[in-house]
């Protein structure tokens, strides 16, 4: 039985099908990655999952129930989460009262602040919590934004890039921190990072032109030579 | 705890002005205390929500002419006229809000600024009743309160502070708690809001109606403590008042409303006094304070003093 099942879904954008009848399932507690090259219609499928856009056609299930009327909040609300590619903070205000602002919808009174610094301590952010979010270094903005989708206690995480702009040990306490995570939440991630995609994810989606190329498992995508001709601009061109 | 002792001191300094002031400043404080309570009502939808309103005249003076329009034609008592003036505003903003905010930026603004035209423009319409332009004397009957003369000095004074440290207290209650902390979230980030599961919408529409509603119990208030129920109230420049008030005060700061709405008061008040030109003084001086103090005075004592000032 699947978490989250996407059926014939569709997109139009005055006359450019950005993503076009895509099918898409993910079981509960796996990592997917989900790739391709700019202008695949990543972001378009993964705002269509979430509620920012609202699809030309086709069906979008969470959990056994038809989602595809509901508003973004009310989806969020049933236990996705969502973390922007755009690092989208509230930059005016505390580090903690950003996470708590994110937590407040699961617990409220006592509990709070614990989750709240549960949430910092596992991105590691703990020592920063009252420091402004907007003077944070770009990684630890990052990292924030994550901890707001953590506290959550979301049953989908869909993390859209979100290694962008990482230093190289930065990126390696975000491997951990998801390795930790899998099997707790299921995990959707749109990555550009091969090296992160090769070594996180337990299945592999490759978008192109607004179409599902292949799916596989890491081993196998690598192995794909339609993935590879998506890629490099098609072995066509290369020949000629 | 600092923050309760920020704000009762005012309080408290406010009501012992109360016994020491000479009568002409006594009487102007009463007067700013309620435009105050009206700047508190403004700054809730646009200091702490983010959404800039062009039409809160239209509250403001749909709480003076529920109040006016009750006593004057249904013989209603001073008490009951407040509660049809609050009543009034709470209906109106509403909606409004239920219409307005189905536009954002300057769209909202636009069509707020519309709505308060369309009301000040009823008003004139129904000249039989409202009096229209010239507008009307509020009958003593209306400004008699729980036995009190609100037309004396004393306890017109004690009245506004009463409406002040209502709002006063109502606004600092409101942006501490989880519901005033998700409209500062919207105000920097709506969408990410949204994306954390609040609908965004249902809580601008709140705060919308929680500033008409205060807006209109300063309005009514006002026409009852000042004795004049008039057009002028539900006109443009009451709803740049009060956005004046609160960039000078500070946006988004509990107290700025009262120190933006008492400095333009003592400005245009000082300044009528040196010379016919004194809008140009008072101009400078708007000018100056932007420059130097983009985020208002009280944003100002935020920004160098006190990072947690609510």
């Amino acid at each position: 039985m699947s978490l989250l099942s996407v059926r014939g879904l569709t997109r139009d954008f005055d006359g450019l099908r950005a993503v076009d009848g895509v099918d898409f399932d993910l079981t509960p507690g796996e990592v997917r990655a989900l790739i391709g090259p700019n202008g695949a219609g990543k972001t378009t499928l993964v705002g269509m999952i979430a509620g920012r856009i609202v699809p030309s056609s086709g069906r979008v299930t969470f959990d056994g129930r038809d989602i595809t009327r509901l508003p973004a909040h009310r989806r969020m609300r049933l236990g996705m989460a969502y973390t922007f590619q755009i690092t989208s903070i509230f930059a005016g205000l505390s580090v903690s009262e950003n996470v708590t602002l994110a937590a407040r919808r699961r617990v409220r009174g006592a509990g709070l602040a614990g989750a709240v610094t549960q949430a910092l301590t596992r991105v590691g952010l703990e020592g920063r919590a009252d420091q402004v979010a907007g003077d944070l270094a770009y990684g630890h903005q990052r990292l924030l934004e994550i901890a707001m989708g953590l506290v959550q206690r979301p049953r989908l995480l869909i993390l859209d890039e979100p290694t962008q702009g990482l230093s190289d040990g930065e990126i390696a306490g975000f491997q951990d921190l998801v390795r930790d995570l899998a099997g707790e939440v299921t995990i959707l991630l749109i990555e550009h990072n091969m090296a992160v995609v090769m070594a996180l994810a337990h299945r592999v989606t490759v978008m192109a032109a607004g179409h599902i190329l292949a799916e596989g498992t890491p081993a196998e995508i690598h192995a794909n030579r339609a993935v590879q001709a998506a890629y490099l601009g098609g072995t066509d061109a290369a020949d000629r | 705890m600092k923050v309760l002792a920020l704000h009762l001191g005012l309080l408290a300094l406010l009501l012992a002005a109360h016994f020491l002031l000479p009568a002409y400043h006594h009487g102007n404080l009463a007067r700013v205390m309620v435009l105050a309570s009206y700047a508190l009502a403004y700054n809730l939808l646009f200091g702490y929500t983010g959404l800039l309103s062009l039409g809160h005249a239209l509250f403001f003076a749909a709480g003076m002419y529920g109040m006016g329009l009750g006593v004057q034609h249904l013989g209603l008592g001073a008490g009951a006229g407040l509660l049809l003036g609050i009543a009034s505003g709470a209906v109106v903003s509403g909606l409004v809000a239920a219409l307005a905010l189905r536009t954002s930026g300057v769209a909202f603004m636009i069509v707020t600024l519309m709505f308060a035209q369309a009301g000040f423009l009823t008003i004139l319409h129904f000249g039989e009743w409202t009096r229209g332009d010239e507008g009307f004397v509020l009958v003593q009957a209306g400004r008699t309160l729980l036995g009190l003369d609100l037309s004396a000095p004393g306890p017109r004074y004690l009245a506004a502070l009463a409406l002040f440290s209502v709002c006063l207290l109502l606004s600092l209650a409101l942006v501490r708690a989880p519901f005033g902390r998700v409209l500062v979230a919207i105000r920097e980030n709506e969408e990410r809001v949204r994306m954390l599961g609040y609908d965004t919408q249902a809580h601008r529409f709140a705060a919308m109606v929680a500033s008409g509603t205060m807006a209109a119990a300063a309005g009514a208030v006002y026409g009852m403590l000042f004795g004049y129920v008039g057009a002028t109230f539900a006109s443009v420049q009451y709803s740049i008042l009060p956005l004046l008030w609160v960039l000078l005060g500070g946006a988004g700061t509990v107290l700025g409303p009262f120190i933006g709405t008492l400095f333009m008061f003592y400005l245009i008040d000082l300044s009528s006094g040196l010379t016919t030109a004194y809008m140009l003084i008072a101009g400078v001086a708007l000018v100056a304070l932007t420059l130097f103090a983009p985020q208002g005075i009280m944003g100002e004592v935020r920004r160098r003093l006190w990072r947690g000032l609510p």
